[in-house]
């Protein structure tokens, strides 16, 4: 069983890419096979159990853009018919119509989605989140430059109960169309969420009855569920 | 109005120093604060000497500072510096004021002033006060909350940088490379040394392929991170070649070349550590930029010392009780730290508190920068022990579990005094508390605790 990791060089940022390692570690079986810029995805032409794309820069998402452009049309026959993705961070933006900044600069996205991302460079947003997935807690961080807006109403990820959803306005976070999983969370998500990674890997189909360090992650998580949700601690930074 | 407005808010800030004296404040950013508060563009209008030195960059940026400061004043000239304050606006504002007249102009007695710049901060900064040469040491990760990448911080540089500065750059750091690319400039680097690789050990490494065209690049050597030599084996890119060059660096016999238009100069080290071997190349650099020759930079640089004021010993007891900053929600300044911590001799005893403070009771850290930062230093088999104390404290045990730490190694404590205790104090031991600047007035109690309990063990094992 196979994960493949998309453009590792440049989508590492917020320590996403020990997503994969915590997963590998919970389930040593999966195979972890890394694809850059410049090869062709392997879940085009192959059977893979999970796609991961973790978060990247604002250079990197115009480079996930070029890189993923040429195979749009498969990339969304695939994910029509099933294909599990997983992405964590800001990359979901290359997805959008397009992102701006107030510095001038703009990117034209691969428009899978119909949303829009505004950055304020100088103006970064901090928070915590706690939110809901199924009758899971969900935990995690936003370090962002800006949200995204224009969401189709309803496909959202996570619901959230303290935190920003995918903008000021919005109790839904990131999104989920058939397999494809998106949130603007880091921390890392997996890290720190092992009922949600549990979750991630039944849908895999990988056969791992127990998480890597189980009891240790399971109390940082308890704590951490606490700790956000205690009256009077503000989310936002 | 807007002179009038900035000799009101000097007159203010002017009046604010005694005042502080006082009342025993001096050292705070308190004037140029108020300047800033009454009168924002107030480093447009304030008085500066004609050159002026900016050093910036994610590492090293104090050190430098200090350094040239030091050897230029040796050396009899009068710099004016904001070391006293912080490096960002208000700090730079303060020393600035300083140096003035009541009028707004420089005092003439300054030579130069020499300003650590904080890089994010630098957009508040350079317009105003438009420096004649600008040094950056290495841009890497550092808060991701407020710095975001480091090619975020590469550009807010190249934004606020103007045309007409020089710019004294790290030529092994291709994300410097690349910072406002139409300013003259020099490079400084350090040819490839004893234990340096080619592939990168670590797990930030935040230039994989080549800026111009993606293609993956080749590292002749790689130092840590990024730092290192490459060539991108697509376009032929590559790092770019330094004018002061520093060769055959030799850690234990304390002496290093550094060559300059093929002729050689020795140097004698003031440093054991890598990361100031480059600040001692790019001290060498900016006074050769001043004017210096090597001859009269040598004798200077020889009696210069640079303030340990992130690593400390003492034999205490039995053990050997160490105190190593390690700044919080930085993952470079952890790595760093792990490694050199891992490749020292001896056995080792740890007591992390990296935490942050400041966002224990109101918020919650962002815990990012543990995924980022090389635990994996710390499965080496010298480490004996690792208590982890703090609110994160069973983040830590996580993060150490993934890097392959044996469980039976690990400690919990939240409360940082019951946690120095945890620590076994084997006779012989190297004990180490690892603190950050947010934890810095609590990790010098625990440390006091950790004294304590150290002599006390120390006077059992010899009764």
């Amino acid at each position: 069983m196979k994960v493949e990791i998309l453009f590792p060089e440049i989508c590492n940022l917020c320590g996403d890419l020990m997503n994969i390692r915590y997963l590998h570690q919970s389930c040593p079986e999966l195979e972890i096979v890394e694809t850059d810029l410049k090869s062709r995805p392997r879940f085009l032409d192959e059977d893979i159990a999970l796609v991961y794309l973790g978060s990247t820069t604002e250079k990197g998402l115009s480079l996930v853009v070029d890189a993923l452009t040429p195979v749009k049309e498969e990339l969304l026959h695939k994910l029509e018919a099933g294909q599990l993705m997983l992405i964590t961070g800001n990359t979901l933006d290359a997805f959008s119509e397009y992102a701006v900044d107030d510095q001038g600069w703009r990117l034209e996205g691969l428009g899978i989605l119909p949303t829009h991302a505004e950055y304020h460079m100088m103006n970064r947003h901090n928070s915590f989140y706690l939110g809901k997935f199924q009758d899971m807690d969900i935990v995690g961080f936003k370090s962002l430059f800006g949200h995204t807006y224009g969401f189709p109403a309803g496909e959202a990820l996570f619901e959230t109960v303290k935190g920003v959803g995918r903008n000021e306005t919005t109790t839904e976070e990131g999104w989920r169309k058939n397999n494809l999983l998106a949130t603007y969370l880091t921390g890392p998500l997996l890290v720190l969420n092992p009922p949600f990674t549990k979750y991630l890997l039944r849908l895999m189909g990988a056969d791992c009855e127990k998480l890597a360090f189980e009891e240790a992650a399971m109390e940082a998580y308890r704590i951490r569920v606490a700790e956000f949700g205690e009256e009077g601690r503000d989310f936002h930074y | 109005m807007g002179k009038l407005r900035f000799l009101f808010a000097l007159w203010m800030a002017k009046l604010s120093i005694p005042a502080l004296k006082i009342t025993h404040h001096n050292g705070t950013d308190f004037p140029g604060s108020l300047a800033l508060r009454l009168c924002p563009d107030f480093l447009r209008y304030i008085g500066r000497p004609d050159t002026v030195v900016a050093i910036t960059g994610t590492n090293g940026k104090t050190t430098v500072s200090n350094l040239v400061g030091d050897i230029l004043e040796k050396s009899g000239k009068k710099v004016l510096s904001n070391r006293a304050g912080s490096n960002i606006a208000s700090g730079i504002s303060t020393a600035l004021l300083r140096g003035c007249t009541l009028t707004g102009r420089i005092r003439p007695e300054y030579d130069l002033a020499v300003l650590e710049v904080d890089e994010r901060a630098s957009i508040r900064i350079f317009p105003f006060v438009p420096p004649t040469y600008v040094a950056i040491t290495n841009l890497f990760r550092d808060s991701i909350m407020r710095n975001a990448h480091p090619y975020f911080i590469a550009d807010v540089l190249t934004r606020s940088i103007p045309k007409s500065a020089k710019l004294l750059l790290n030529a092994d750091d291709l994300i410097i490379a690349g910072v406002a690319p139409d300013n003259e400039r020099v490079y400084f680097g350090i040819d490839k040394m004893e234990g340096d690789t080619q592939e990168c050990v670590n797990l930030i490494d935040d230039v994989r392929i080549c800026p111009k065209c993606s293609g993956k690049l080749d590292y002749a050597f790689r130092r840590y991170h990024h730092i290192g030599r490459a060539v991108c084996r697509d376009c032929g890119f590559h790092s770019p070649d330094a004018l002061y060059l520093a060769k055959n660096v030799d850690m234990e016999g304390g002496s290093m070349e550094l060559w300059e238009d093929g002729v050689q100069h020795n140097y004698h080290l003031i440093t054991d550590s890598v990361f100031n071997v480059y600040n001692m190349v790019t001290v060498i650099s900016l006074l050769r930029q001043l004017g210096f020759s090597h001859e009269e930079i040598l004798p200077l640089m020889a009696e210069s010392a640079i303030t340990a004021s992130r690593h400390s010993e003492e034999q205490v007891g039995k053990v050997t009780l160490v105190r190593q900053m390690s700044k919080e929600k930085n993952a470079l300044a952890g790595s760093r730290a792990f490694d050199y911590i891992a490749h020292r001799p001896g056995r080792k005893e740890l007591l992390l508190m990296m935490n942050c403070l400041g966002d224990t009771h109101h918020w919650s850290e962002n815990t990012c920068w543990i995924f980022d930062a090389d635990f994996e230093f710390l499965a080496d088999e010298s480490i004996e022990q690792i208590v982890c104390a703090g609110a994160r404290a069973a983040d830590y045990r996580l993060r150490l579990l993934m890097a392959g730490v044996p469980e039976e190694k690990i400690v919990c404590e939240s409360d940082e005094f019951k946690a120095a205790e945890l620590l076994h104090y084997t006779p012989g031991d190297d004990v180490y508390i690892l603190y950050g600047t947010d934890s810095l007035a609590l990790a010098y109690k625990v440390y006091d605790h950790m004294k304590t309990i150290a002599t006390e063990r120390g006077k059992e094992v010899q009764a």
